[in-house]
């Protein structure tokens, strides 16, 4: 399993509050079913697209086929520990 | 519930009203806006409605109006805008109204009049005192050559003599002629003369004003000479064919100075008094045209208000009008005190009163709007008005919509842009509304501004989960692979493919793609096995949201037994064969990996989801690669063959259940008919009673057998339309899946085109470090701003727009929208008032 607590408790928690706790303080009045509506499905549908991003990734099958200058270029700038390995 | 779950109730009412209230009264009705009318004399000719004189002369106070319109236009008077407007004038206030209108147009008329018949003058004295100008010139010359002659006659007196008697009978006609009618009049002079006539002309240089048109018309003077009476009538009779316009001019030079100067006192006087008249008038249109828009409003209401209580009917004793209207019932309260308010304006003794009365009819469907939900409803109407009381589909629309659509077109920076439009126009929303433009897409765009700014929004987030703005990818939360090898190794080698063993932190992003994948050569592989991942799931949610819609509306409309028998086979159908592939999706990326410890769930072994899900469905199986299983878990095909059977056998339940059950419960009903037809007999007898007699005729005849409901259909009708009704759902499950693919489809198209634009244009300017490079980033930031926005925003957008408009209409909404409403349309001065403004 390469998933990791974090993001998902963030997503989770983030949406969660969206999607559940904003729709009990929706402001009193004849739209208040229309703005409930409109935060859970919000919610669920970002959550879930996220979710499929994540996990889609989660444990990759294949990996990226990059050319050596890309390589060299993200070495250097993404910081990898690619140094210890330099002749 | 949600004020857009389902259309508001309707109740069909009666309107009681005294004559002389009535008018009042609908006018309060059409300021409240909440009352559709009822035409109760559809039998009668529109001329011999009651109203007929009142409606003719609105029509005739109309006319007036666009008279005194166009007056005020083209004297190009500013007409000032109403701030509020006007209310319909009372009864007693119309008579005013007309004699004021019918006053101002005689005025203007006389004045018009008046100023033809002065400026008919002005352009005769003018012309006159241009023949006598021009001629002038022609005159002088002639005496030169009499000079000549003259001198002559020195030598030879007798020739000169002559010569004299010659000039003499040598007569003259001058005057003014149009220009382009010049040639041809020339060429006809000389044809009637055969060549005797002598005709000299000069072109006037300003332009005349003809007095009745307005218009400039250039005109040239000639004097014709000739020698004859004879001719001289011939002559005439030309210059009345043309139009040429004669004018007398003496022959002797004193007397022309004499008749110059008579004629510019005149003009000068001319001159001052057309001024007069023109300040007048324009005194006379200003003060107008301050009315003239509330004017216009009122005879409209009023109009409009004859024509409603045209579709009332009198009551056999003439003492009331009674009208039938659909009003929702929320607003009752509202239409009551507007009745009250009608009959206290007239000082009417006997108050008019509404009734609700019972009906078999369908009543119109009233979704009430508010600017922000209006756009999304008409998105639902233009597929088709949903029956009265049903599910409303526009209130998930309203994010659904915007969702979808940003599967499709998930950019970041185009979101962004799209999203900026949308804000603009939703926060200058006033000022716009205001101004009224007549371009059709202008408007289409403000009318969905909400979903625009929503569309914007969604495709923000969407490209960041893509990771894309303007095809380029973000770092922002480190990428979750690295590089694994030493320079050596990368010097070597062209290109490598990344292990994930070996170069993944196991981690995924934080958020969407790895910007890695970006600048990856297999990109698309990778892109395409999420994105149609995705697109299956998505659509298999809101496959399933839709079926189970049709629960809430099974449950409203008391078919209850069509929840067991339709909604259930339905979705066990869908989940069991759809659901189950989505579940396989999730499946596979939890459990294959390359850090799997067996074997089995290596990379290499990860089945395909599509492969497994075509042999579920045709019971095959495929050899799996040695040290692989063919499936992703124990016992999965036995299960797999369990959910297949299952879902057929949900088949032959939607196909004959209703059926069945609807032929059993005729049968029970059948055994005890009498009941049912005397309580029904009851119901309107009961109804007559209680109303006034007339009124009861005209409801007994809307009154029929309505054939809404299956119940009263022969079996074999049923039987068919569940046939194709069962068969139709069966094909759409996989047709309607195969569908959602469009959202991978068009979002991998977004995303190419975009990057090739990158690619094409503005890499063409990044690439060159000189100054000249600064010139060519310039050029090339131009196209590719002019292209990103035409084609990837706009166009792109469209087909995404249109994509989204199909997966609602016809994979969702087909699920439980039946859509046989039709629409309320209120009798509202506003909606009445605008619509006049478009014509």
């Amino acid at each position: 399993m390469g998933a990791s607590f974090v993001p998902i408790t963030v997503f989770t928690v983030l949406w969660g509050i969206v999607g559940i706790v904003c729709p009990i303080f929706a402001p009193k009045g004849p739209n208040r079913g229309i703005i409930q509506v409109v935060l859970m499905l919000t919610a669920a549908t970002c959550w879930l697209f996220w979710l499929c991003a994540y996990m889609a990734q989660m444990n990759p099958l294949i990996g990226p086929r990059l050319s050596n200058d890309t390589l060299i270029w993200i070495a250097h700038t993404w910081g990898n520990p690619l140094e210890a390995g330099t002749k | 519930m949600g004020a857009m779950f389902r259309s508001e109730e309707m109740a069909l009412c009666q309107l009681f009203i005294q004559p002389e209230a009535a008018y009042t009264s609908v006018s309060e009705l059409g300021e409240a806006g909440s009352v559709q009318f009822r035409d109760l004399n559809p039998d009668v000719n529109a001329f011999q409605r009651k109203f007929v004189n009142e409606v003719r002369r609105c029509d005739e106070m109309e006319r007036k109006l666009r008279y005194i319109e166009a007056e005020v236009h083209k004297d190009g008077v500013h007409v000032p805008e109403v701030k509020e407007p006007p209310r319909a004038p009372n009864p007693r206030e119309i008579i005013d109204l007309e004699a004021h209108l019918e006053k101002t147009e005689n005025e203007i008329l006389e004045l018009s009049h008046n100023a033809v018949n002065l400026k008919q003058n002005y352009l005769e004295l003018t012309e006159l005192k241009h023949v006598l100008e021009k001629t002038e010139a022609f005159f002088i010359a002639q005496e030169e050559i009499g000079m000549d002659s003259l001198t002559k006659s020195l030598i030879s007196d007798e020739a000169g003599g002559q010569q004299a008697a010659t000039r003499g009978r040598l007569g003259f006609v001058a005057g003014v002629v149009q220009r382009e009618r010049v040639p041809a009049f020339e060429r006809m002079l000389w044809r009637i003369s055969r060549g005797n006539v002598f005709l000299r002309r000069a072109e006037l240089d300003k332009p005349l004003e003809d007095p009745t048109s307005g218009n400039e018309i250039y005109k040239t003077v000639f004097v014709a000479f000739f020698q004859g009476e004879q001719l001289k009538s011939r002559i005439k009779k030309v210059c009345t064919g043309f139009h040429a316009s004669l004018y007398p001019c003496p022959p002797s030079n004193t007397e022309r100075q004499d008749m110059v100067k008579g004629v510019r006192t005149r003009l000068e006087d001319l001159n001052m008094v057309l001024n007069q008249t023109r300040d007048h008038r324009q005194r006379v249109l200003v003060s107008v045209a301050k009315e003239l828009a509330s004017w216009s409003i009122m005879v409209r209401k009023m109009k409009a208000i004859y024509h409603t209580l045209n579709l009332f009917n009198m009551d056999v004793t003439k003492k009331c009008l009674i009208g039938e209207c659909w009003v929702p019932t929320a607003d009752l309260p509202n239409v009551q005190k507007a009745l009250a308010d009608g009959s206290n304006a007239c000082g009417s003794s006997i108050p008019s009163f509404l009734n609700c009365i019972e009906t078999d009819e369908e009543p119109p469907t009233f979704n009430r709007t508010n600017r922000f939900t209006r756009g999304f409803q008409t998105l639902i109407d233009s597929y088709g008005v949903s029956s009265y009381r049903e599910c409303n589909p526009a209130l998930y629309t309203i994010i659904t919509f915007p969702f979808l659509f940003a599967v499709m077109f998930g950019d970041l920076g185009h979101g962004c842009i799209m999203a900026m439009f949308g804000a603009w126009m939703v926060l200058k929303e006033v000022s716009l509304a205001a101004k009224k433009s007549n371009n059709e897409i202008w408007n289409i765009f403000f009318a969905g501004r909400y979903i625009i700014l929503l569309m914007g929004c969604f495709s923000m987030y969407t490209g960041l989960v893509y990771n894309d703005i303007f095809s380029k990818s973000m770092n922002i939360f480190g990428s979750a692979w690295f590089v694994p090898y030493d320079n050596e190794t990368l010097e070597k080698n062209p290109s490598f493919t990344l292990d994930p063993k070996a170069s993944y932190i196991n981690k995924p992003y934080f958020i969407g793609i790895d910007p890695i994948w970006q600048s990856a050569d297999n990109k698309i592989i990778f892109l395409n096995s999420y994105k149609m991942k995705l697109s299956i799931i998505f659509g298999v949610i809101h496959m399933i949201f839709g079926v189970c819609m049709s629960v809430v509306n099974y449950n409203f409309f008391k078919r209850r037994y069509s929840i067991i028998l339709e909604f259930v086979p339905q979705i066990v159908f869908l989940c069991l064969l759809f659901l189950y592939m989505v579940f396989m999706m999730f499946y596979k990326w939890i459990s294959y990996s390359t850090f799997a410890t067996d074997e089995a769930y290596k990379q290499g072994c990860a089945p395909s989801v599509l492969i497994l899900f075509i042999n579920m469905m045709l019971f095959s199986s495929n050899e799996p690669e040695p040290g692989c299983k063919e499936f992703m878990f124990d016992s999965q095909g036995t299960v797999q063959r369990v959910f297949v059977l299952v879902a057929l056998c949900c088949i032959p339940i939607m196909l004959l259940g209703k059926p069945l059950y609807l032929l059993s419960a005729s049968k029970k009903k059948h055994n005890k008919p009498e009941h049912s037809n005397g309580s029904v007999n009851q119901g309107i007898e009961m109804q007559e009673q209680t109303d006034i007699s007339e009124a009861g005729q005209t409801q007994a005849t809307p009154a029929k057998p309505a054939p809404h409901s299956h119940e009263d259909e022969p079996f074999s009708e049923i039987m068919i339309h569940q046939a194709i009704h069962t068969i139709e759902y069966v094909l759409s499950t996989i047709s309607h899946t195969a569908s959602y693919l469009r959202l991978w489809a068009l979002s991998l198209a977004h995303a190419e085109l975009s990057e090739v634009l990158w690619d094409m244009v503005l890499a063409f300017g990044l690439r060159d470090p000189t100054y000249v490079g600064g010139i060519k980033l310039y050029v090339a930031f131009c196209f590719w701003a002019l292209f990103t926005l035409a084609i990837l925003v706009m166009m792109e957008g469209l087909s995404a727009f249109l994509h989204t408009l199909r997966l609602h209409w016809v994979e969702f909404m087909s699920k439980f929208f039946s859509g046989l409403g039709y629409i309320f349309q209120p009798f509202c001065f506003k909606t009445i008032l605008e619509n006049n403004d478009e014509e």
